[in-house]
C-alpha cells in the first residue's frame, strides 16, 4: 500500500506548510462518540464497511483521533455542491 | 417436466486426500506401464484398466458394470517406491519446515506468548488470508529472541533453504522427501491451527506424496486414428512415464542397487510427478512428445484462456444465435432488425399448442421446414422431438394436439436481442423486433448505429432469439431500443437523426415552400397518416410540414446550431430550423423533452418518421455536391490570399526579430520555443480566418449546407478544400528540421520560413505542390499511427475499469456499495441522481414545480 509518512513535528514548532488548511485538502472533522452511532445507523453500515483512513494521515494531524473514530469529510462536488464522506480511522 | 431436488449442496470444503483415502477410493492399483495386450485389450493393472472406466463402445466397466457414457469413470492409484514432493505445495512445506522445530516438531513459539500470537494471527488471517498468515508466523519467529533454539526442547535449529523448484537444503545438506515427511509427521495437530489449517481434514505429511491418484480413463480418452492406430492422451503418456520409472525404482531398490542409481531414479520420478501436475514449472524443462511438442498436463487443462475455466465454464456458447454483416436500411423502424429469410428459417421460436392457436400453428407445420413461414420441429407432450419434413408433416398434422410445442420459423414482430462487440455499455445489446427481409445481411436503422458504435464498412453483429416467454418479456420491457434512447451517461438521447436525415429536415424547415399536394405526398411517404392539422392553403411552408410530425400540444424553446432561437408552440415550429442541435444524437433537449412527455415508444416512432421525412425531402428535391461547390468568387480569393500574405509576412517578421535577438521569450520557454509557438499561432489563426471567409463566401452549396446543419463536415474541411490546407503539425509543433537542418532537400538549410517548415499554402482544389504533399503525408502517417496505438491502450484501460467496478450497485438508501456491502459512495454520484432521468445531468426543478402546479402540461 502506498502512503506518505506524516512528518514528525517537533513540539512547539509550527510546520511551514499547514496541510489541513491547504485549499486542496477538504475539511476533515471528527464525528463525536455520541453521533457516531447515529451516523452508522443512518448509513446502515458497520465500521468495517466504511472506507478507511490512516490515523497518521496528514489531514488529521490537528485532530485527536484514535482507531475506530469516524471522520467526516466535507468535499466540494461538481454535481452536488457540497458532499459529505465518512471514513473510519485505522492504525497505520 | 417436473424437477425434483435429489440432493442439496449445503457447503463445499477443500482439503487434501490422505494416502488412505486415495487407496480406499481407488478401484485399481496400477503396476505396469503397458496399456494393451497383443489383442488390443486393456491390460489388468495398466493405465487403461477396465476398472478405471470405459472409453470403448461395447465394453462394460468392471467397477460399476455400466456402458460408455453411463460410467463416470473411477480413480486408481500408484504406490510410489519413494515419496516425492507435490510441486503445488512446495511453499507450504517450506513454511512448515521453517516454522517448526527440527527435533520435537513444535512451532517455534514459547507456550507463554501463544494466546497473543493466536489472536493476532486470526485477525490477520481473516483480513488477508492464509498466505499472509504463514508469512507473518515466519516473520514473528525470526524477530523472536533466540531464534536458533527451540523454546520447547532447546534443540538447535538450522536455516532451511529452498532450491527451486523442489529441493530443500538444511545447512547445505539436502533433505530427502523421506526426511521431510518425517519432520512434518512430528508437527502436532494443535500447532497446525496457527497456520490456518483445518486439523480435522489435514495432516502436513500428506503434502509429500507416497501414493499417486490415477485419474479415470474417461478424463484422458484415447483417440483411434483413421489408420486404426491408437493415439493416447497426454495425461496417459505422462502417467506411463511415472509408472515406468516407479517400477524401475522398485526393482533397483529390491535388487540392492547402489545409492547413486537409486537417487537418480528418484529424481527422475520426482520430475515426472511434477510435470504430471504442472508442465510449466519455471525452472524445469517441460516434458515433450517425440515431435518436440510440450505435453498438456493437469495445470494446463485448467489455466489460461484455453483452460477449463475461461474456455468451458466462463465461455458459454449458445444455440438460437446468428452472426452476419450489417447494412443500413433507413426505411425499417428504429426498433426493428432486418433478418435474412434463410436465417429466419433456421432460428425458431417454440410455441405451445392450445385449443385456441392450434389452427394457426398448423399452418406452419403445413408449410414444412423448407417453405417460409414453416416449422422445423414439434415437441411432443412427453418431451420427444420430431423433425418436420415433407414425409412427416401429414402425420404430425393429424396427431397435433394441445400440449405439443411447435418450433416455428421467425416471423415479423418476434423478439430478438441484437449485439455488437465490444459490449462496453448496456446499449451494446438491445432488443429489436424481427423483420424478415430478402438478402444475406442484418439490416438496422442507421440511427441506432451510435449506441452500438457500428458502421457499415464490414462490421458484423450477433443476434439471439430468447426462447421462453419470461426471457422475451424481460427483453422487451427492459432492453427494447425505445427504452434505451436516453443515455445513462449524460441524460440525453443516444439515438437521433444522422447525415441525410438532418440535412433534409434542415432544408425543409429553412427554405422549402411546397404545394399542398407535395406536402401531403411527402408526409404520407414517411408514415404520417393523420393530416388533419395540415393548413388548408395552396402554399405550405416547410416548417408547417415538419410540425405535422410533432405532437399537437408540444411546446419547446431552445437553440439551433448557430445559436438562433427555436420555438415550438402547440406542436407548431414557429421560428428556427431543425439541425443537429435539435435532431442529432447526443445533443439538444428537444428529443429529451419529447421522450419525457410522450414516452419511449412515441419517441422511437417519431424519430423514425423524422428520419424518413428528411430522406424523402432530399429524394424529392435532389441533393448533390460537385467540384463547383468549392468555387470562390475572385474577390474572396483575393481576400484570402491577402490574409495569407499578411500572415506569412507576420511570421517572417517574427523570424527577423528572432534573428536580430529582439524576440521576447514567453514565460517558461526559450526564445527558440517562443518563436515556434508564435509562428504556429499566427499561421493557425490565418487558417481559421480563411475558414470563416470561405463559409461566408460560398453561396449555399451543398457542402456548406451540410456543414451548417451539422450533418457532415466542418468549416475546417471547407477551408482546406477552398482556401488553404494550412500548417502541418507533428506532435503539436511545426515539421522539424531533423539532424540535417532542413525538412526536405528542396529547401535551404536553416530555413525557418513557413513554407520550409510545413505550411501548406495551397488548397485541395488548386492542388498541392510536391513538398506540400510530402508534409501532408507526414502528418497523415503520424495520425494513422497514433490511432493504431491509442485504440488498444484505451480499450484495455476501460476494460480494467469496468471489471473493477462491475459489481458495484446502488442500494435502496442511495449509497453505492460493492458485493460485500462496503461503501464506495454515500450517495450515487454525490448528488444521488439517476442521470438517465435528468436532462444532461441537471434536474429542471423549476419545470417540475410548474408541472406539479399544473402550469405546464405533463
Amino acid at each position: 500500500m502506498y502512503r506518505l509518512e506524516a512528518p514528525e513535528i517537533p513540539p512547539g514548532k509550527i510546520m511551514a506548510l499547514d496541510i489541513p488548511k491547504h485549499t486542496l485538502v477538504p475539511v476533515h472533522s471528527k464525528v463525536s462518540d455520541n453521533e457516531k452511532e447515529k451516523v452508522l445507523s443512518a448509513l446502515q453500515a458497520t465500521t468495517t464497511q466504511l472506507p478507511k483512513i490512516y490515523k497518521d494521515d496528514a489531514a488529521l494531524v490537528k485532530l485527536a483521533v484514535k482507531a475506530g473514530d469516524i471522520i467526516k469529510i466535507e468535499r466540494k462536488s461538481p454535481t452536488a455542491g457540497v458532499s459529505f464522506y465518512y471514513r473510519v480511522v485505522i492504525d497505520g | 417436466m417436473m424437477h425434483y431436488v435429489h440432493k442439496k449442496i449445503e457447503s463445499i470444503s477443500f482439503g487434501l486426500f490422505s494416502p488412505k483415502q486415495v487407496v480406499d477410493g481407488a478401484s485399481a492399483k496400477i503396476v505396469t506401464p503397458e496399456l494393451y495386450d497383443r489383442e488390443g485389450y486393456p491390460v489388468d493393472g495398466g493405465l487403461m484398466d477396465l476398472r478405471l472406466g470405459v472409453i470403448d463402445p461395447g465394453l462394460r466397466c468392471k467397477t460399476c458394470g455400466q456402458k460408455l457414457k453411463e460410467c463416470p469413470g473411477h480413480f486408481g492409484y500408484i504406490e510410489l517406491a519413494r515419496p516425492v514432493v507435490h510441486i503445488k505445495f512446495v511453499r507450504q512445506v517450506m513454511d512448515l519446515l521453517r516454522s517448526s522445530c527440527k527435533s520435537c516438531g513444535r512451532v517455534l513459539f514459547a507456550d507463554a506468548g501463544m494466546a497473543k500470537v493466536i489472536s493476532a494471527l486470526n485477525k490477520l488471517g481473516e483480513d488477508e488470508g492464509n498466505e499472509a498468515r504463514r508469512r507473518k508466523i515466519k516473520e514473528m519467529i525470526t524477530k523472536g529472541k533466540g531464534k536458533d533454539i527451540c523454546p520447547h526442547c532447546n534443540g538447535k535449529q538450522d536455516p532451511i533453504k529452498l532450491e527451486k523448484p523442489y529441493n530443500y537444503y538444511e545447512a547445505e545438506i539436502r533433505l530427502t522427501p523421506i526426511e521431510i515427511r518425517a519432520r512434518l509427521e512430528k508437527i502436532p495437530s494443535e500447532d497446525l491451527e496457527l497456520f490456518g489449517y483445518k486439523i480435522d481434514s489435514f495432516r502436513p505429511e500428506w503434502l509429500i506424496l507416497t501414493v499417486l491418484q490415477i485419474p479415470p480413463v474417461t478424463m484422458r480418452p484415447s483417440i483411434t486414428l483413421e489408420s486404426g492406430e491408437r493415439s493416447e492422451d497426454d495425461l496417459t503418456h505422462k502417467l506411463g512415464d511415472i509408472v515406468r520409472i516407479n517400477q524401475r525404482l522398485f526393482e533397483n531398490i529390491n535388487a540392492g542397487a547402489p545409492e547413486v542409481i537409486i537417487e537418480d531414479l528418484w529424481d527422475l520420478l520426482q520430475y515426472h510427478v511434477t510435470t504430471f501436475f504442472d508442465n510449466e514449472v519455471p525452472q524445469l524443462p517441460p516434458a515433450r512428445h517425440r515431435g518436440g511438442q510440450t505435453l498438456k498436463t493437469l495445470a494446463a487443462r485448467i489455466s489460461s484462456k484455453e483452460g477449463r475455466i475461461r474456455h468451458n465454464l466462463a465461455g458459454k456458447r449458445t444455440d438460437f444465435s446468428a452472426r452476419t454483416v450489417i447494412s443500413p436500411d433507413p426505411m425499417i423502424e428504429l426498433n426493428e432488425v432486418g433478418i435474412p429469410q434463410s436465417m429466419a428459417m433456421t432460428l425458431t421460436i417454440p410455441e405451445r399448442v392450445t385449443e385456441w392457436n392450434i389452427d394457426y400453428l398448423k399452418t406452419y407445420v403445413q408449410n414444412g421446414s423448407k417453405k417460409y413461414p414453416g416449422a422445423n420441429y414439434v415437441i411432443k407432450a412427453d418431451g420427444r422431438r420430431k423433425s418436420v419434413s415433407e414425409d412427416t408433416k401429414e402425420e404430425i398434422l393429424t396427431e397435433l394436439v394441445p400440449g405439443y410445442v411447435v418450433e416455428r420459423h421467425l416471423i415479423n414482430g418476434d423478439i430478438s436481442l441484437f449485439n455488437r462487440q465490444p459490449s462496453l455499455h448496456r446499449m451494446s445489446m438491445m432488443c429489436h423486433r424481427v423483420k424478415v427481409l430478402p438478402g444475406r445481411t442484418f439490416r438496422l436503422n442507421p440511427a441506432v448505429c451510435n449506441p452500438y458504435n457500428a458502421d457499415f464498412d464490414g462490421d458484423e453483429m450477433n443476434l439471439h432469439i430468447p426462447q421462453t416467454e419470461e426471457a422475451r418479456s424481460e427483453a422487451r420491457v427492459l432492453m427494447l431500443v425505445d427504452t434505451q434512447i436516453i443515455s445513462p451517461r449524460y441524460g440525453l438521447s443516444v439515438v437521433g437523426c444522422i447525415q441525410d436525415a438532418i440535412t433534409g429536415n434542415y432544408i425543409l424547415t429553412k427554405e422549402l415552400v411546397l404545394s399542398h399536394e407535395e406536402a401531403v405526398d411527402l408526409l404520407f411517404a414517411c408514415g404520417v397518416d393523420d393530416l388533419s392539422r395540415l393548413p388548408h392553403k395552396d402554399k405550405i411552408d416547410g416548417k408547417e410540414v415538419f410540425s405535422m410530425v410533432l405532437p399537437a400540444d408540444f411546446g419547446y424553446v431552445g437553440k439551433d446550431k448557430s445559436g438562433a432561437e427555436v420555438k415550438i408552440v402547440n406542436g407548431i415550429l414557429k421560428t428556427g430550423v431543425m439541425d443537429k442541435a435539435n435532431l442529432g444524437q447526443e445533443s439538444g433537449l428537444m428529443l429529451r423533452n419529447i421522450y419525457e412527455i410522450y414516452g419511449a415508444d412515441f419517441t422511437a416512432r417519431m424519430l423514425g418518421i423524422i428520419s424518413k421525412l428528411g430522406i424523402a425531402v432530399l429524394t424529392r428535391r435532389g441533393f448533390s455536391i460537385g467540384l463547383s461547390d468549392m468555387d470562390l468568387s475572385a474577390e474572396s480569393i483575393g481576400e484570402i490570399q491577402d490574409l495569407l500574405d499578411k500572415s506569412e509576412a507576420e511570421a517572417m517578421k517574427l523570424l527577423d526579430q528572432f534573428n536580430a535577438g529582439k524576440l521576447e521569450a514567453l514565460p517558461g520557454r526559450t526564445v527558440r520555443e517562443t518563436l515556434e509557438v508564435r509562428i504556429l499561432e499566427v499561421l493557425n489563426r490565418a487558417r481559421n480566418k480563411t475558414g470563416d471567409l470561405a463559409m461566408k463566401q460560398v453561396k449555399d452549396s451543398s457542402a456548406i449546407v451540410m456543414v451548417r446543419c451539422g450533418s457532415r463536415g466542418s468549416s475546417l474541411n471547407i477551408a482546406q478544400m477552398t482556401a488553404v490546407v494550412g500548417q502541418q503539425a507533428l506532435r503539436g509543433r511545426r515539421i522539424d528540421t531533423g539532424y540535417r537542418g532542413r525538412t526536405l532537400p528542396y529547401f535551404k538549410k536553416q530555413d525557418l520560413s513557413p513554407m520550409a517548415r510545413g505550411f501548406v499554402r495551397n488548397n485541395f482544389k488548386s492542388g498541392l505542390n510536391p513538398s506540400e504533399f510530402f508534409f501532408g503525408a507526414m502528418t497523415g502517417r503520424d495520425a494513422l499511427m497514433d490511432t493504431a496505438l491509442r485504440t488498444p491502450k484505451s480499450g484495455y484501460l476501460y476494460r480494467r475499469l469496468s471489471n473493477a467496478m462491475q459489481d458495484l450497485k446502488v442500494e435502496y438508501d442511495g449509497s453505492v456499495r460493492d458485493a460485500s456491502g462496503k461503501v464506495v459512495q454515500y450517495s450515487y454520484g454525490e448528488d444521488g441522481l439517476d442521470v438517465a432521468r435528468t436532462k444532461n445531468g441537471v434536474l429542471d426543478v423549476k419545470r417540475i414545480i410548474l408541472q406539479v402546479a399544473g402550469e405546464v402540461k405533463e
